[in-house]
């Protein structure tokens, strides 16, 4: 666990310099039985001990998949089914450490399992100090060697809208996709169909994109603002109470805020600008897109999205514990087109209306919304 | 807490009377107080008050009112507050009033060190006196004030009195032993020549005083009051290293003020569902407990139909499928408990499905021989008692017609014949199934499904919302409700994905069947007894290995075909109505499904299937035929779709 100091952890503590190398790359235990040795040699002061336990506790803060709170997340989250193989968790225990190491990351979440046909892709993302930064993503088809992805781009995005369908599992692999372009050549304009190539990579890298401004989602609390901009982890953030678990106004997206700033003056006034700063799931469209369940007897909360299935989210009331896993197809939910929402149930009920049509109408007025967050950055 | 006296004047006059009982009181403690019985008592009690009062001996403070209601408030908490709210009480009393001024710098000195013992115990005192009885609380503390402290009477202004005779004591004078046992001699302050000088220092430390006593905005507590609350739980537990955990024992201090847990009798309501559920799945684990007597029916241990959850579970988690163990866990307790309810046969755990507000964990089970149901035959009514409404209504039109020529026209439209649903134990009504949202809720029979529900429910797409009688509003019209949907659903998914590897089950050796049935297949399997398995590497290299050992469902809604017209023929008894029955009948060819035991490479949209290996095995992975470009999603029609 070789991470760095954050800065503004250590300003607040009166500037400790860093980590002894001693302790860079061990796991926590050992570093408590360090610890304990140089206590008792005097070398240790309780200052840095301050450091350490908090920084520990920081590190198990979010379980969102974080590489040390890994197993309990997962059975968290096996609610749904979808799982990892005991093989796979070892795999992702032994590995994901090592990649924090490498690429010094601040923590590295497991983020899911895309399906594809031939092989599955296992998403891990690696996030920096500022909890709302881009965040890095890598891959691996067998949870051991990690390829790092780029990061997504607006024209990235709009390449592979065009391609439809599951994942092969094979990244080299290439769809192909004839489109019709205007060329002009000598004054005359005519079209030519022209095949453009498109790398199952990029695909990954935009639909990873997609699911996380779409869905990635957090309780209101885990993080806070500071005046100075940089977005932390709330280390005293004790769990959303039970009442508050069944209400889709205490989750945000996990995104920079889009609809924030359309609030009027009253709504912004009930808001605390510490912790509400990120749009919260009430609001989202369409609606009804979300299912709040409490499974293992009330012990547990987990938001299904049905805009991409595949996607869980749990959180274990009054207490820390809380992350999404995505674990799926990359597929948008067509279901939500249809007849399940509010305004599909209205339009269902007329008569006359074929079932190719009526989907077709819902997809054109609902395809803007299927990019929140890139249309406004 | 004593009630706070309302009138201005001096208190002096009503618990003068106590005051001088408990003066004789304290001299007879006064007198022992040198004997070690308080200072076990001042032992037992922690350091706080001297440091507390050290503390609140520095700083003075204007609000003497604000003090008082510092005392008055924390009297109310349980016995650790309480001493604390002596010591605020103490303290409040200590206050000087600001034109009295004493220097600060010699009192904590003399507090530590004599004022310490006296201090702690003055607070034995008060605890005493708290344990033999809580009466006018105040009265007692100013009275044992005004004895153990007379120098600090000065002090003692929570009414702005003036003409206490007190008023001029001051209290770095304790020391002396004489002072201690005449509290009404009116004392003498040697030290006021220094007070004008430390007046700036003074007025500052107040001024600082008086802003951690505000009380914050969103509890009626104070940052000073928190702060000492703080420290006396920090001393009291005196936990490993109180500083890394400072924080959190912040909060905890804060929230316990804020919100003390004061009903031992009620229990939490937002945990009461929790609780609830807890019980029912209690009485699961139980069930399995109660079963100790029965230890001598061991033989029938082997032939129980509870199938063996846990090992499923194990083979499906390596595959990276299934729910936590615990939770498969109590699946099986749940499963157990159905097959002591029911009189099941064969049970089987058949999978989960996702709800919007709730999830349903389906079995399928089959009764034994003879073992039918209530449930159906009252179905079978409900179904004739339809059939029947039908007929009045022709009848009624046919009068109609008759009486009068100036009449709309009928509809000549009739509904297509109902397609009869499919026997028991047959077809797609092989199983039963029993649904529940959560182990050791109550299982919930599905009823049987029917041909036209598994028509509709192909042309349908909705979400489940967790509740079987809830309307499934759609377009077509689906008929019937949750329940029945979900029927529906579980029958197609069963038809389409229930496979085994070939050569498991094989099919009994009645060959005179085959020609009977007409080419609708048999429609019965058996396990195969010499089947040795087939290696894992020809598993995963082509789908062929692989067969549906369940009945593939017609595009009629029925696994067999029944022409529904021969049905009207039986039915109809009108003369009319034949010619119309004539013409339909043309167009109904006899549908015909794959036959039992198909391997998959004969599916529709096979190319989409993939295998792969498990991860631990060495077997490279399987490249399926590459798709075509443009990567679509329209399957590819073909003859037979397992649907």
């Amino acid at each position: 666990m070789g991470a760095s100091v954050r800065p503004s952890f250590s300003e607040g503590l009166g500037g400790e310099q860093g980590w002894p190398e001693a302790l860079r790359g061990r796991g926590p235990q050992a570093v408590s039985g360090i610890l304990t040795a140089l206590r008792r040699a005097g070398l240790w002061s309780p200052r840095r001990q301050l450091l350490l336990a908090t920084w520990q506790a920081l590190s198990r803060a979010l379980g969102t998949m974080d590489a040390e709170s890994l197993l309990l997340s997962l059975e968290l989250a096996s609610g749904s089914g979808q799982g990892l193989s005991p093989d796979r968790r070892a795999s992702l225990l032994t590995s994901l450490p090592l990649v924090k190491r490498d690429y010094r990351y601040d923590r590295v979440l497991f983020w899911g399992r895309i399906l594809g046909l031939v092989a599955d892709y296992y998403i891990a993302q690696g996030l920096s100090e500022d909890q709302l930064a881009p965040r890095k993503t890598l891959y691996s088809l067998n949870c051991m060697e990690w390829s790092l992805l780029p990061p997504a781009t607006e024209e990235m995005m709009a390449q592979t809208s065009v391609v439809k369908g599951r994942f092969m599992g094979d990244p080299s692999h290439e769809y192909e996709h004839t489109e019709l372009q205007k060329i002009n050549e000598g004054g005359k304009v005519f079209e030519e169909e022209v095949v453009v190539q498109i790398k199952e990579e990029t695909r990954l890298v935009s639909i990873i994109d997609q699911i996380d401004k779409a869905v990635a989602i957090i309780p209101r609390g885990a993080l806070f603002k500071t005046p100075f901009g940089p977005i932390h982890v709330n280390r005293t953030f004790e769990g959303l109470s039970l009442s508050e678990a069944k209400k889709l106004s205490s989750y945000f997206h996990f995104r920079e805020p889009v609809q924030l700033k359309n609030k009027t003056l009253l709504e912004k006034a009930d808001l605390d600008p510490s912790l509400d700063f990120m749009d919260s799931l009430e609001h989202d469209i369409p609606k009804g897109s979300w299912s709040i369940q409490m499974e293992r007897g009330n012990a547990l909360v987990v938001l299904r999205s049905l805009l991409w299935p595949g996607l869980t989210f749990f959180h274990a009331p009054r207490t820390k514990n809380c992350g999404y896993i995505y674990v799926g197809t990359a597929l948008q939910g067509e279901e939500l087109k249809a007849v399940n929402t509010g305004l599909g149930n209205h339009l269902g009920l007329s008569q006359g209306i074929s079932d190719s049509t009526f989907s077709n109408w819902l997809e054109m007025g609902s395809r803007p919304l299927h990019f929140p967050g890139s249309e406004h950055t | 807490m004593g009630d706070p006296p309302t009138d201005p004047e001096p208190p002096s006059q009503p618990p003068s009377s106590r005051r001088s009982s408990q003066v004789s009181q304290r001299r007879g403690l006064e007198l022992s107080r040198p004997q070690p019985a308080f200072p076990e008592e001042a032992e037992q009690i922690p350091l706080d008050p001297s440091i507390l009062q050290s503390n609140r001996g520095i700083l003075a403070s204007q609000a003497n009112l604000q003090g008082w209601s510092l005392g008055a408030s924390p009297t109310q908490q349980e016995n650790l507050t309480m001493f604390q709210a002596e010591e605020a009480q103490l303290g409040g009393v200590e206050y000087p009033s600001p034109n009295m001024g004493f220097p600060s710098e010699l009192q904590p000195q003399l507090y530590l060190e004599e004022g310490g013992i006296q201090a702690t115990q003055n607070a034995g005192l008060m605890l005493q006196q708290l344990r033999r009885g809580q009466s006018n609380l105040f009265q007692q503390l100013e009275s044992a004030y005004l004895e153990t402290q007379p120098d600090l009477l000065g002090q003692f202004n929570m009414y702005q009195r003036d003409d206490l005779q007190f008023s001029q004591h001051e209290p770095y004078l304790r020391d002396e032993p004489t002072l201690q046992f005449s509290p009404s001699e009116p004392g003498f302050t040697p030290f006021t020549l220094e007070v004008p000088e430390r007046e700036p220092l003074e007025l500052a430390v107040q001024n600082a005083k008086a802003y951690l006593l505000q009380t914050s905005v969103s509890c009626s507590l104070s940052l000073y009051e928190h702060l000492a609350n703080l420290l006396t739980k920090i001393l009291d537990q005196r936990p490993e290293d109180p500083l890394s955990i400072l924080e959190s024992l912040n909060r905890t201090t804060q929230r316990e003020w804020c919100h003390p847990k004061l009903d031992t009798l009620r229990d939490d309501p937002e945990m009461q569902p929790t609780y609830e559920m807890a019980d029912r799945q209690k009485a699961l684990f139980l069930r399995s407990g109660g079963g100790e007597g029965q230890q001598e029916m061991e033989e029938e241990v082997a032939e129980t139909a509870v199938p063996n959850v846990m090992e499923t579970a194990f083979y499906l988690e390596q595959a990276g499928v299934g729910l936590s163990s615990d939770e498969s866990f109590r699946i099986f307790l749940a499963l157990k408990q159905l097959v002591e309810q029911q009189p099941i046969h064969t049970c089987r755990f058949w999978g989960k499905i996702l709800g919007l507000s709730r999830s349903y964990l389906v079995a399928e089970v089959s009764f034994r021989e003879g073992e039918e149901e209530e449930g159906e035959e009252e179905a079978e009514e409900m179904m004739e008692g339809g059939e029947g409404m039908d007929a009045p209504d022709e009848e009624e039109g046919e009068e109609d017609e008759e009486k009068d020529t100036d009449i709309i026209p009928k509809p000549m439209w009739k509904p297509p014949p109902v397609i009869p649903r499919e026997e028991s134990r047959s077809g797609t009504n092989k199983y039963l199934y029993f649904v529940c949202t959560e182990p050791g809720r109550p299982w919930t029979r599905l009823p049987h499904v029917t041909p036209v529900q598994i028509v509709q429910a192909r042309k349908i797409k909705k979400f489940f919302t967790g509740f079987l009688d809830a309307p499934v509003v759609s377009y077509p019209p689906f008929p019937g409700n949750e329940a029945n949907y979900l029927r529906a659903q579980i029958a197609r998914i069963s038809a389409a994905t229930h496979i085994s590897p070939l050569g498991f089950y094989q099919f009994g050796e009645e060959e005179g069947d085959e020609e009977e049935e007409g080419g609708a297949g048999r429609d019965s399997y058996e396990e195969n007894p010499d089947f040795e398995g087939i290696p894992v590497l020809e598993l995963v290299d082509s789908t062929a290995n692989w067969v549906h050992h369940a009945q593939h469902i017609l595009p009629q809604g029925r696994c067999t075909w029944v022409n529904p017209l021969q049905k009207i023929e039986e039915e109809e008894e009108l003369g009319e109505e034949e010619e119309k029955a004539d013409e339909g009948m043309e167009g109904v060819e006899q549908e015909v499904g794959p036959p039992l035991l198909t391997p998959l490479s004969e599916d529709a949209g096979s190319l989409r299937t993939s295998t792969l290996a498990g991860a631990t095995s060495t077997v490279p992975r399987t490249s399926t035929h590459p798709c075509r470009p443009p990567f679509s999603r329209s399957t590819p029609t073909a003859p037979r779709s397992w649907r």
